[in-house]
C-alpha cells in the first residue's frame, strides 16, 4: 500500500459519508416518494454483482504466489464457496476455508 | 415497563445472534486493514465512520493494489448501494418520527437489522414510531460497540501475526462466505457469474475501473434474468 495519510483519511472521510448519505436518502427524506420498480430490481444485485468481480482475480492469480496459480488457495476458496451456499452460515464458511487452505498448505508445502 | 421499552429489550434479543459474527468478522477487518498499511487509528475510525464490512473490506482489497483514492471510493460505494434499497422500503414505516431520529437510524441501517426490522414492522403492523425506532436501536446496541471493539482489538493483534499465516487470503475467503448466502436465485446467481467473467476480462482497464464496469454489467443482467423468470412464472 502505497498512500499518503491525507489520501487514506480522505478515502475513510468520503467512503463513511457516502455510506452514510445512501442509508439516509429515502429514511431522511420527508414524503413518500418512493423508488421506481425497475431501479429496486437493479440494487437488488449490487452485493452479488460487485464481490465476485473483486475475488476472482485474487483467487486465479493471488499476488502472495507473484500471480500465478496456486492450488491451496484454489481448494480453500472452493470449499469456502460451498460451504457458504449449503450452510449460508458466513463463520462456518470462513472458518472451513481458512483450514483448508492452511492443511493444503502444510500438505504440499 | 412502557411499550417503547419492551421494543428496545425484543431489538436487544432479537440482535443477539449477530453478535456471533459480529464481533469475529470485525477483528478479521482490524487485522486485514493494519496488515495492508493502515495505522491502528486509522482502522478503528474507519469501523466507527462506516459500519459497512463488505464495503470496508471492499475498499482495503483495492488499497492494497494502490488503486486511485477515487476507484476505492467508488467501489466501496458500489457495494453498499443495496442500502439505498434498505433505506426506501424501511423509510415509510418511520412516518412521523421527529428529523433527528431519522438521521440517526440512517447511522445504524446495516444488512442485519434491515432483515431484523423489516419483518417486525410487517408483522406488527400496529407499533408505533418510537416503538419502532426503540427496536431498531435495541438491536444495534449490543452489536455496535462490538463491532468497534472487535476491530481494535484485532488492529492491536494484528501487527504481530507473522506473514506465513497466508492471510493475503482472508480477503477472498470472507467475500467467497459472504457471497455464498446470497446466491439464493437464478438471478443472483447470473449477476455473480457475469461479475466474475467481466472482470477478468475487463483486467485490462486502468485504474481497476473494469469491476466497476463488469458491476454495471451484473446488475443488469441479475435485473433482466429476475424479468425473465417472473415472466415465465405469470
Amino acid at each position: 500500500m502505497n498512500y499518503s495519510t491525507p489520501e487514506i483519511w480522505t478515502i475513510i472521510a468520503l467512503v463513511a459519508l457516502g455510506t452514510y448519505l445512501i442509508r439516509f436518502s429515502f429514511i431522511g427524506m420527508v414524503g413518500d416518494r418512493e423508488l421506481p420498480e425497475w431501479v429496486l430490481r437493479h440494487l437488488r444485485y449490487t452485493p452479488v454483482a460487485v464481490l465476485p468481480g473483486l475475488v476472482a482475480p485474487l483467487v486465479l492469480w493471488p499476488d502472495a504466489t507473484g500471480g500465478n496459480y496456486d492450488a491451496p488457495r484454489m481448494v480453500a476458496a472452493a470449499v469456502t464457496i460451498c460451504l457458504a451456499m449449503l450452510f449460508k452460515n458466513m463463520l462456518l464458511a470462513i472458518f472451513g476455508g481458512a483450514s483448508t487452505l492452511f492443511l493444503m498448505m502444510s500438505l504440499l508445502g | 415497563m412502557t411499550t417503547t421499552k419492551r421494543a428496545f429489550l425484543h431489538g436487544i434479543r432479537d440482535g443477539m445472534p449477530f453478535i456471533l459474527v459480529v464481533f469475529p468478522f470485525a477483528m478479521l477487518f482490524g487485522v486485514v486493514a493494519t496488515e495492508t498499511g493502515l495505522s491502528t487509528i486509522q482502522t478503528f475510525i474507519f469501523s466507527i465512520a462506516v459500519i459497512a464490512g463488505a464495503a470496508q473490506f471492499a475498499a482495503i482489497q483495492l488499497m492494497a493494489d494502490n488503486a486511485p483514492v477515487l476507484i476505492v471510493v467508488a467501489t466501496a460505494l458500489a457495494v453498499n448501494l443495496r442500502m439505498a434499497m434498505y433505506s426506501a422500503s424501511i423509510a415509510p414505516y418511520l412516518r412521523g418520527v421527529p428529523f433527528w431520529k431519522r438521521a440517526a437510524m440512517s447511522y445504524i441501517l446495516v444488512d442485519q437489522n434491515y432483515a431484523l426490522g423489516l419483518t417486525k414492522f410487517e408483522t406488527e403492523p400496529k407499533m408505533s414510531g418510537s416503538e419502532r425506532v426503540a427496536y431498531f436501536t435495541g438491536s444495534m446496541t449490543v452489536n455496535m460497540p462490538l463491532w468497534y471493539s472487535g476491530t481494535l482489538v484485532g488492529a492491536l493483534v494484528g501487527s504481530r501475526i507473522p506473514p506465513e499465516y497466508a492471510l493475503d487470503f482472508a480477503v477472498p475467503i470472507t467475500f467467497l462466505a459472504l457471497v455464498g448466502p446470497m446466491l439464493k436465485t437464478a438471478a443472483h446467481v447470473m449477476a455473480a457469474l457475469t461479475s466474475i467473467v467481466m472482470a477478468l476480462l475487463l483486467g485490462f482497464v486502468p485504474y481497476d475501473l473494469g469491476l466497476i464496469l463488469a458491476a454495471v454489467a451484473a446488475m443488469i443482467v441479475g435485473a433482466q434474468v429476475e424479468l425473465m423468470v417472473k415472466g415465465r412464472a405469470t
